[in-house]
């Protein structure tokens, strides 16, 4: 069994996984039966300046028969009374000790203001307090919330004052709807923060009715852009996570971060861990499934560590960092073919109508005599299931043509029907950066680009 | 035209036997289609419907575009979608038949049917007149598909019927569970706004003549169907009910529809099926079914059978009859002679033998027949080929007399007959009809 501890800046939790500041955070009811479940913590929903909210205050993405790809909200931070959200953290921490409670706030952006929430909140045992710099709606029309995150001297600035006076960990929580993550960043470790968070939602606007032409949810008629999250966010948030890991000035100031966005399985979960998060919070999948998904965010956490002989945790974080690199450091001579297993295929053909229509026309259609042959090629006078499975041309992919682009292998509704198979290179081993350093003419002249690639034998299909 | 019978209403024990998908069954079963491209669905279906499209339609919600899609392929897409033999066509051929479930290819088809027909709306319009008039004899679906498509084209369709009601064996032969009658008189109807003039009670032949046929008219389509099952040459024949009329009856007359409590069925098709289907359903005890040969040889569909088998009814095979039983006209039972099978014959299967010496009583009170089709008598008097009896066509549904066209059961001497069958054949025929209006000017 692996050993899932955590030990985050100093708050430590049975497990990495604690409940993002959100809804399912709103009371000490919920958080109660969360940890009931084997939540390893929570971030209190942020406390801080009266707030009023309202109806229809979140809108969701289906996709197919996937009823939330995504959520989006204008609910605002909790619109429950300071003194009770107070007095319900204090309860919770002394009830479950082992677990992490994390407090999150954001009040006006005044330094009385700020180290009087950070007081209160020290006051009641909790073990951290995270800056909510991520809200973008509502709050960040009044100063507060993404109006501080997206703007790193503010975010500096706060951290500062908060910094004054904390005594327990301070988390900053960054907000996506920035241009580069990785300034607001540097000005938490700049202002002495103690960890980073990320990412809050995203900027959005759900969609538009189409029968009354209202934005929706319709709130009396009016809509408006609202935080976006749940598991269409995920690559997004990997990326900014994956950003913070590589610069130099966060990585090496050792604040941990604590990952999250779109988090929904355990396969989620280790990606971030991979990626250099080392803890994580999860929201969306909760507000989606309650909070008995936790039994399977820690058992399948678990199993795959024991089957990758990963002990603990700090095993794992960051493991995939090293990976991420800029395109100009990939080697342009690795080559991948599609392969299409011709037993598993079930002759849906969405690889041939993509490769056609949408990559580099490579996969062909290939009738029961071995011929060349196109679509719907058949007799109109065929018909019945045996003729129309029987004289199914298989679709079979060029290789010398194919690019390996990878469009068929994601599209392809088959499990490991598609692989991508890595063929032996027909030339060295160089990047763009290698390449260019020896002959800066071919990425500026066409015609040297097409010296080279006759010179390595470089087929453009 | 009779009053609609209330058969179909729900609660009865022959109401259509699948529910319709409701809104969100629709969107949740259309959304797991994979959008094959050049999908084998449509390559099964006998016209060709676009089926990834028009499941995709339903699952954005685009019924109208969905129902288009379906009608440009398939005038009669409401009847194809509820009598259809799916598993042997469309959804046979779903890919995701093989490890999963396949798409219920039909009951989406029903779905964007019912959304246009529950609505009122007229999918299409005829086109401007091209003063051309063309004579189509029999409102089954093969007359039905052709006179609708040349209605569409602006040809002026005059479409005989010799029965009170039109739809043919949509109306009159496929039983409720499968298709309301109500479902076939409306997609009538919409052929009839779509401008094809309705004459019913009117045999060709009789009432118009055939001459007025060759000479009022720039083209002819038949599309006749066929007749009653034929004779079996047995002694007390004439107190076997025809399954046809057994099944019309059920769908027109049910309160006039005596129904026994032991039932005999000859024959192991479709017809057979739907026979001891209704028999069960309106209260026989038991129905047994009756076949010279044996389940490797039967004509209906395999998913027939196990349906039929689930409705508690009893196939014997090997079984001959030979002699009905009877007291005054009153059934008493079959008498019938074991089979053993030998060579396949010209049909290509096991020809049966009689093996003499073993002849058994079954106990009947009411036996019906449903062994095939008579050919009807209208092909020698407008002095077409034939092919075995059936109207010989070429490749343009045009039969051995230029400017007569043929389709449906009529023309099936190979292949199993089937509504969706007969709908294609209308469809070709009416474009080939079309392009020689056109080219003869």
């Amino acid at each position: 069994m692996a050993d899932l501890r955590t030990n985050f800046a100093g708050i430590r939790s049975p497990n990495p996984f604690w409940l993002a500041s959100a809804p399912p955070t709103n009371s000490g009811a919920q958080i109660h039966r969360a940890f009931e479940a084997g939540w390893g913590g929570a971030v209190w929903k942020t406390i801080g300046a009266p707030v009023l909210n309202v109806s229809n205050r979140y809108g969701s993405w289906r996709y197919g028969n996937e009823k939330m790809l995504a959520i989006n909200n204008v609910e605002l931070i909790s619109d429950r009374p300071m003194e009770v959200n107070l007095r319900e953290i204090a309860e919770i921490k002394r009830a479950w000790p082992d677990r992490a409670v994390i407090v999150s706030a954001m009040v006006e952006s005044k330094p009385e203001a700020w180290h009087d929430v950070i007081r209160r909140i020290q006051d009641t045992g909790a073990d951290g307090i995270e800056l909510n710099y991520g809200c973008p709606h509502g709050m960040s029309e009044r100063g507060m919330g993404s109006a501080v995150g997206q703007v790193p001297e503010y975010c500096q600035e706060i951290t500062s004052w908060v910094m004054e006076v904390a005594k327990i960990p301070v988390i900053v929580k960054l907000t996506p709807n920035i241009s580069d993550i990785v300034m607001p960043a540097r000005a938490a470790v700049a202002a002495g923060a103690n960890a980073i968070s990320l990412i809050n939602t995203v900027n959005s606007i759900m969609g538009v009715d189409l029968d009354t032409l209202d934005i929706t949810p319709s709130i009396a008629g009016r809509g408006g852009h609202g935080g976006y999250a749940g598991p269409a966010v995920k690559p997004i948030a990997l990326n900014m996570l994956a950003a913070l890991g590589r610069d130099s000035v966060v990585h090496n100031s050792g604040l941990p971060i604590s990952g999250m966005g779109g988090i929904s399985t355990w396969r989620d979960a280790a990606e971030f861990l991979l990626l250099g998060a080392s803890s994580l919070q999860v929201c969306t999948a909760v507000m989606h499934y309650g909070f008995r998904i936790i039994e399977d965010l820690c058992d399948g956490l678990s199993n795959w560590m024991d089957a990758k002989k990963l002990g603990t945790i700090s095993e794992v974080v960051g493991r995939s960092l090293r990976q991420v690199s800029d395109f100009k450091d990939f080697d342009l001579s690795f080559k991948v073919v599609a392969r299409i297993d011709q037993q598993k295929c079930i002759r849906c053909d969405l690889c041939y109508v993509a490769c056609n229509d949408a990559a580099h026309q490579c996969i062909d259609l290939i009738d029961r005599n071995g011929q060349l042959t196109a679509p719907a090629a058949y007799n109109p006078s065929s018909n019945g299931r045996v003729e129309a499975v029987s004289t199914r041309p298989s679709v079979v992919v060029r290789e010398d043509d194919c690019v390996g682009c990878r469009l068929c292998f994601n599209i392809c509704p088959v499990e490991n029907c598609i692989q991508m198979v890595e063929v032996p290179p027909d030339r060295p081993s160089v990047t763009w950066d290698e390449l260019t350093a020896k002959q800066p003419e071919i990425a500026e002249d066409w015609d040297q680009m097409e010296r080279y690639r006759q010179k390595m034998g470089i087929r453009i299909h | 035209m009779s009053e609609i019978p209330s058969v179909t209403v729900a609660g009865s024990a022959l109401q259509e036997l699948l529910p319709p998908l409701s809104e969100q069954e629709a969107v949740t079963e259309s959304a797991r289609c994979l959008m094959c491209f050049d999908a084998p669905c449509t390559h099964a279906c006998p016209t060709h419907i676009d089926i990834p499209r028009f499941i995709k339609k339903i699952s954005t919600g685009n019924l109208l575009g969905s129902a288009r899609t379906i009608l440009e392929s398939n005038l009669l897409g409401a009847t194809c979608a509820r009598v259809c033999p799916v598993q042997e066509l469309c959804e046979g051929a779903c890919v995701l038949g093989a490890e999963h479930k396949p798409i219920a290819i039909g009951r989406l088809q029903r779905h964007a049917m019912d959304y246009v027909y529950g609505r009122k709306i007229d999918v299409f319009h005829a086109a401007k007149s091209i003063d051309k008039k063309v004579a189509v004899v029999g409102a089954g679906p093969a007359g039905l598909a052709c006179a609708g498509e040349l209605a569409k084209l602006g040809v002026s369709v005059t479409l005989y019927e010799k029965r009170e009601l039109p739809g043919g064996l949509s109306t009159y032969g496929i039983i409720v569970l499968r298709e309301p009658v109500e479902v076939a008189l409306a997609e009538v109807a919409m052929i009839e706004r779509l401008g094809a003039k309705l004459e019913v009670g009117k045999e060709v032949g009789v009432d118009p003549a055939v001459a007025d046929l060759q000479n009022g008219f720039d083209a002819v389509f038949i599309g006749i169907g066929l007749g009653n099952s034929p004779q079996l040459g047995i002694p007390g024949e004439e107190y076997i009910l025809d399954g046809l009329e057994y099944i019309e009856d059920s769908k027109l007359q049910p309160a006039q529809l005596h129904v026994g409590r032991d039932v005999i069925v000859i024959g192991a098709g479709n017809t057979a099926i739907d026979c001891a289907t209704v028999a069960r359903r309106l209260g026989a005890e038991r129905v047994t079914m009756l076949y010279r040969r044996t389940q490797k040889e039967m004509t209906a569909y395999p998913h027939e059978y196990a349906f039929v088998k689930l409705e508690g009814v009893t196939v014997s095979f090997l079984s001959k009859p030979v002699k009905v039983h009877h007291e005054n006209g009153v059934v008493k039972g079959l008498e019938c002679v074991r089979i053993a099978l030998g060579e396949a014959d010209a049909s290509g299967r096991a020809a049966p033998k009689e093996i003499p010496g073993f002849n058994m009583v079954l106990p009947a009170d009411q036996i019906v027949k449903a062994i095939g089709q008579d050919k009807l008598s209208l092909a020698s008097r407008l002095d077409l080929k034939t092919d075995r009896g059936f109207i010989r066509v070429d490749a343009n549904l045009e039969t051995s007399s230029p400017g007569i066209f043929a389709g449906g059961d009529c023309i099936r001497a190979r292949g199993s007959a089937s509504t969706v069958m007969a709908v294609q054949d209308g469809k070709l025929a009416a474009r080939a009809i079309y392009q020689r209006l056109v080219n003869h000017g």
